[in-house]
C-alpha cells in the first residue's frame, strides 16, 4: 500500500496532532464557557442589588409621606423644618441678576468662556474644553442654568417632534454621568444640529463622574437648537437622588464657592424639564416607561413643575399653609391642583393603546468596566428603527477577557459582602434558627435558603459560594467566614456594633434626609433637628435603637461642642473595610 | 437500601437547584427558557466539558419538536440531571492538556508560534471560529516573542479558575 511505514507515521502523526487538537479546543471552550458564565453571575449581582436599592427608595419615600401626614405634630415643635423641607421655591428674575452677577470670572481662568446669546461655536468650545478635562466657570452654569429654565417654562408637559425622510432622529438612554460615551455618540452620529435631531430621555447624571459636564453640554446644545435637541426628566433629575447616587458631591467638589447656588437652581431648572416627548404622534419616548394605568390625557395636565423629588410627594407650601394641607390631606399622589379632575367620561380622550416597548440605555461599562455596551436608535418615519451599540474602553484593545471578568467579578462580589454586613445580624440570627446543633456549619441548601431570605436577592448562591463562604470536606459551609476578613470601620470606638451595623444600612437614607434638612448646604445640622429627624426615622423604619444610644453618639460627633453635627463627616466615617484588601481612598467614598 | 435511596434523592435534589441557579441566571425573560446559542456555556459552567459533536447531540435531545430558537427548562432539567449523575463529558486534567499542547510542539521547543497555533485551531479538530481564536490568542500569546509558552499559559489559566 505505497510507501509502507512512513505513510503510517504520518498517518499516526496526524491523528496524535488531531487528537491533541481536540484536547485544546474543548478544553478552551471549557473554560471560555465559564468566563462567560462567571461574567454573567457579576452581572446578575450588579442588577439584583440595584433593583433591591430602588425598592429601597420606596421606603424612603413613604418615610417623607409619613412625615407630611404627621406634619402637625412637627409643626408645632419646628415649624420651620417641614417648610425648609417642603417649600423650596425660588424667585424669578430678581435672584438671576443676583446669583450671576455676583459671581465673576477671574482673567486668569482658562476654562471655555461661553458667549450668550449661545451658537453653535459654544457647543464645539465645550466639547473640545471637557475633553481637555477642563472645568466650566460657575458664572457660566449659572447663566446656562437661568436660561435653560426660562426656555423650558415656556414648553408644555410633552414635546411633539416630526420626522421626515431626509431627517430621521436619534434616541438616546441614560448617559448617568459618562462623558465618554456621549463623546462617543458624537463621534458616530455627529453633533446636534437643525438636521440631526437627538432624544435625551432622562438620568443625564449622578454615578458617573461628569455629570456637570453633560448636562451642560445637553443644555447649550438645548438652547441653540430648542427644536432639534430634546429633553426628558428622568428620576434622576431630582435634587434628592443626587443626594444619594453622587451629583451633588460632583458639584460641591468642582465648585466649592458657588456649589450651593447652583445646587439650589438645578432644584428648580429639574422641575421644567418636559416629561416626554411625542414622534410623529405615534410614538411616545418617556423615562421609565409606562404601565397599565398611564394615562396620557393626565399627564398632559398636570403642573410638572410642582414634582419637586420622585421621592416626595408633590405640595406647595405658600404663606396659606393650613388651607393648602387640607386640601391634600388625603392623597400626596399626582392629583393636578388646577385644572380638571373630574371630567365626566365623554370629554375624555380614548384610553391609549400601546403595540411595543422598546428600552435602550446608553452608558457602556455601566456597573463596571466590561459590564455592558451602551446603544442608540436612529427612528424615522414609517421605517424600522435602527440600533447602534458601542462600548467605551480606554485601551487601543481590548483586555482579555479573563481580566476584564476578573475586575467584574471581584467589584460585584465586594458589594455583595459589603451587603452581607450591613445585614450581618439579621444573617446570623437566620444561619443560627437552622443551626440546631450550634456547629456553626450548615448545609448549601440551608445556607443558600437564608442568604436569599435574609438579604431578598435572587441570586446563584451555589455557584458563587466560594467566593463567599469556605466550605468543609463534607461540602458543609462555615457560614461565619464571610465575616472573618470584613467589618465595618468604627467611627466611634465605643459605640455598640448593632447601632453601627444600623447605621451603615440606612446611610444612603439617612444622608439623602439630613441633606434635605440642611437646605443652606452647610453641612451642618443643629442636634435638635438630629434628634426629632432619628426618632421620626425610628418609629417609622422600625428600627430597634435607643434614642439614647443615638444621642450619646451624636454628642461624640459633635466635635467642637457648639450643638451641631457636621453629619457628611458623620456618615462618611461608615465605610467598609476589606481586611484582605488595600483599601482605596476611592472606596472609602463610596457614601 | 433505603438509605441510599434517601441518598440518592438528596443528591438528585441538590443537582435540581444547581441545575436551576445555572439555567435561571441565563433565563432574560424570567419565562423558564433560554436561547439555544447560550446552551453551550451553561452546560459547561456546570462543569462538564462536552465536544462541539456532543453538544450537538445533546441539544438535539432538549430542542423541542419543531425547534423555536429556545430551550425550555422542563426539557433541560431532566437531561442535565442524568449528565450530571452519569458524570459524563468530564473536564480534561492538566497533564493532559500539556501533553496536548507537547504533541503539537514537535521540536520541543517549550512554545509554539501564533501562526503555528492559528493553523491547528482552526484546521484541525473541531475548527475554531475567527472570535474564539481571537479571543485565545489575546490571552495566551507573548507579545515580545509573539509565541505562545503553554506551560505558562496553563499555569496561569489553572490559577485563574481556582
Amino acid at each position: 500500500m505505497g510507501c509502507g511505514t512512513s505513510s503510517s507515521t504520518k498517518d499516526r502523526k496526524s491523528e496524535k496532532a488531531l487528537k491533541a487538537a481536540l484536547v485544546i479546543q474543548n478544553w478552551y471552550r471549557g473554560y471560555s464557557a465559564r468566563l462567560k458564565a462567571r461574567q454573567r453571575y457579576a452581572l446578575t449581582i450588579f442588577q439584583s442589588i440595584e433593583y433591591a436599592d430602588e425598592q429601597g427608595q420606596l421606603q424612603l419615600s413613604n418615610f417623607f409621606s409619613f412625615m407630611l401626614e404627621n406634619y402637625t405634630q412637627i409643626h408645632e415643635k419646628d415649624p420651620e423644618l417641614v417648610a425648609r423641607l417642603f417649600g423650596r421655591t425660588l424667585q424669578d428674575s430678581k435672584d438671576r441678576q443676583e446669583y450671576v452677577s455676583f459671581v465673576d470670572v477671574p482673567d486668569s481662568y482658562n476654562g471655555p468662556r461661553l458667549q450668550f446669546p449661545l451658537t453653535f461655536t459654544d457647543i464645539d468650545l465645550l466639547v473640545e474644553a471637557f475633553k481637555q478635562q477642563q472645568i466650566l466657570h460657575a458664572h457660566y452654569v449659572l447663566e446656562v442654568l437661568f436660561e435653560t429654565k426660562r426656555v423650558l417654562k415656556q414648553m408644555p408637559n410633552f414635546t411633539q417632534v416630526k420626522t421626515s425622510p431626509t431627517k430621521e432622529i436619534t434616541i438616546c438612554g441614560d448617559l448617568h454621568g459618562k462623558l465618554d460615551d456621549l463623546f462617543l455618540i458624537f463621534y458616530k452620529n455627529g453633533l446636534p444640529s437643525g438636521s440631526n435631531s437627538y432624544i435625551f430621555n432622562g438620568d443625564f447624571v449622578d454615578r458617573g463622574k461628569h455629570s456637570m459636564e453633560i448636562l451642560m453640554i445637553l443644555f447649550v446644545s438645548f438652547l441653540v437648537y430648542p427644536n432639534d435637541l430634546h429633553l426628558n426628566r428622568g428620576n434622576h433629575e431630582d435634587f434628592m437622588m443626587n443626594l444619594r447616587y453622587g451629583f451633588t458631591k460632583e458639584i460641591l467638589h468642582k465648585y466649592k464657592l458657588h456649589g450651593k447656588k447652583i445646587l439650589q437652581i438645578l432644584e428648580d431648572v429639574y422641575t421644567w424639564l418636559p416629561i416626554g416627548t411625542i414622534i410623529d404622534n405615534e410614538i411616545l419616548v418617556i423615562h421609565g416607561g409606562i404601565s397599565e394605568s398611564t394615562d396620557l390625557n393626565l399627564l398632559h395636565r398636570i403642573e410638572r413643575h410642582k414634582m419637586k423629588s420622585v421621592l416626595m410627594p408633590p405640595i406647595s407650601i405658600d404663606e396659606d399653609q393650613d388651607t393648602d394641607l387640607k386640601k391634600t390631606k388625603t392623597g400626596a399622589n399626582v392629583v393636578p391642583r388646577e385644572g380638571k379632575t373630574n371630567e365626566s367620561p365623554s370629554e375624555q380622550l380614548p384610553k391609549h393603546e400601546w403595540e411595543q416597548v422598546v428600552t435602550v440605555f446608553s452608558a457602556s461599562n455601566y456597573y463596571e468596566e466590561g459590564s455592558n455596551r451602551g446603544a442608540y436608535i436612529k427612528l424615522c418615519c414609517d421605517m424600522t428603527p435602527r440600533f447602534f451599540q458601542y462600548q467605551v474602553t480606554r485601551a487601543t484593545c481590548l483586555r482579555p477577557l479573563y481580566q476584564r471578568v476578573n475586575t467584574m467579578e471581584s467589584s460585584a462580589i465586594r458589594i455583595l459582602k459589603e451587603r452581607m454586613l450591613s445585614r450581618k445580624t439579621d444573617l446570623i440570627r437566620a444561619f443560627q434558627l437552622q443551626d440546631r446543633s450550634k456547629s456553626g456549619k450548615l448545609s448549601m441548601g440551608q445556607w443558600a435558603f437564608s442568604m436569599e431570605n435574609t438579604l431578598g436577592l435572587n441570586l446563584p448562591w451555589r455557584s458563587l459560594s466560594p467566593h463567599l463562604v469556605t466550605t468543609d470536606k463534607n461540602g458543609n459551609i462555615n457560614y461565619m467566614s464571610t465575616f472573618q476578613d470584613i467589618h465595618i470601620q468604627k467611627p466611634v470606638k465605643e459605640a455598640q456594633s448593632t447601632l453601627i451595623e444600623t447605621l451603615y444600612r440606612y446611610r444612603s437614607d439617612l444622608q439623602i434626609i439630613f441633606n434635605v434638612i440642611d437646605s443652606d448646604h452647610s453641612g451642618l445640622i443643629s442636634m435638635e433637628e438630629f434628634r426629632a429627624m432619628w426618632k421620626l426615622f425610628n418609629s417609622h423604619y422600625s428600627i430597634h435603637i435607643e434614642d439614647f444610644q443615638v444621642d450619646e453618639l451624636a454628642e461624640r460627633m459633635d466635635l467642637n461642642k457648639d450643638g451641631s453635627i457636621d453629619f457628611n463627616e458623620f456618615l462618611k466615617a461608615f465605610y467598609v473595610v476589606h481586611k484582605l484588601e488595600k483599601l482605596n481612598k476611592s472606596d472609602a467614598n463610596l457614601l | 437500601m433505603a438509605d441510599d435511596k434517601e441518598r440518592e434523592e438528596l443528591v438528585v435534589a441538590e443537582y435540581h437547584r444547581k441545575i436551576k441557579e445555572a439555567f435561571e441566571v441565563f433565563d432574560h425573560e424570567a419565562n423558564n427558557t433560554v436561547d439555544v446559542r447560550e446552551i453551550g456555556t451553561i452546560i459547561r459552567s456546570l462543569g462538564c466539558c462536552p465536544s462541539e459533536g456532543e453538544l450537538h447531540d445533546l441539544i438535539a435531545e432538549v430542542e423541542e419538536e419543531e425547534p423555536t430558537g429556545y430551550i425550555r427548562y422542563e426539557k433541560f432539567l431532566p437531561v442535565m440531571t442524568e449528565v450530571l449523575l452519569e458524570r459524563r463529558y468530564r473536564p480534561i486534567p492538566e497533564d493532559t492538556l500539556l501533553r496536548a499542547f507537547e504533541v503539537l510542539d514537535s521540536s520541543k521547543r517549550g512554545f509554539l508560534t501564533r501562526e503555528e497555533l492559528i493553523k491547528y485551531m482552526t484546521e484541525e479538530g473541531e475548527p475554531f471560529s475567527q472570535e474564539e481564536m481571537e479571543e485565545m490568542l489575546s490571552a495566551a500569546v507573548d507579545p515580545e516573542s509573539n509565541s505562545i509558552h503553554y506551560k505558562d499559559y496553563i499555569a496561569m489559566m489553572v490559577v485563574d479558575e481556582s
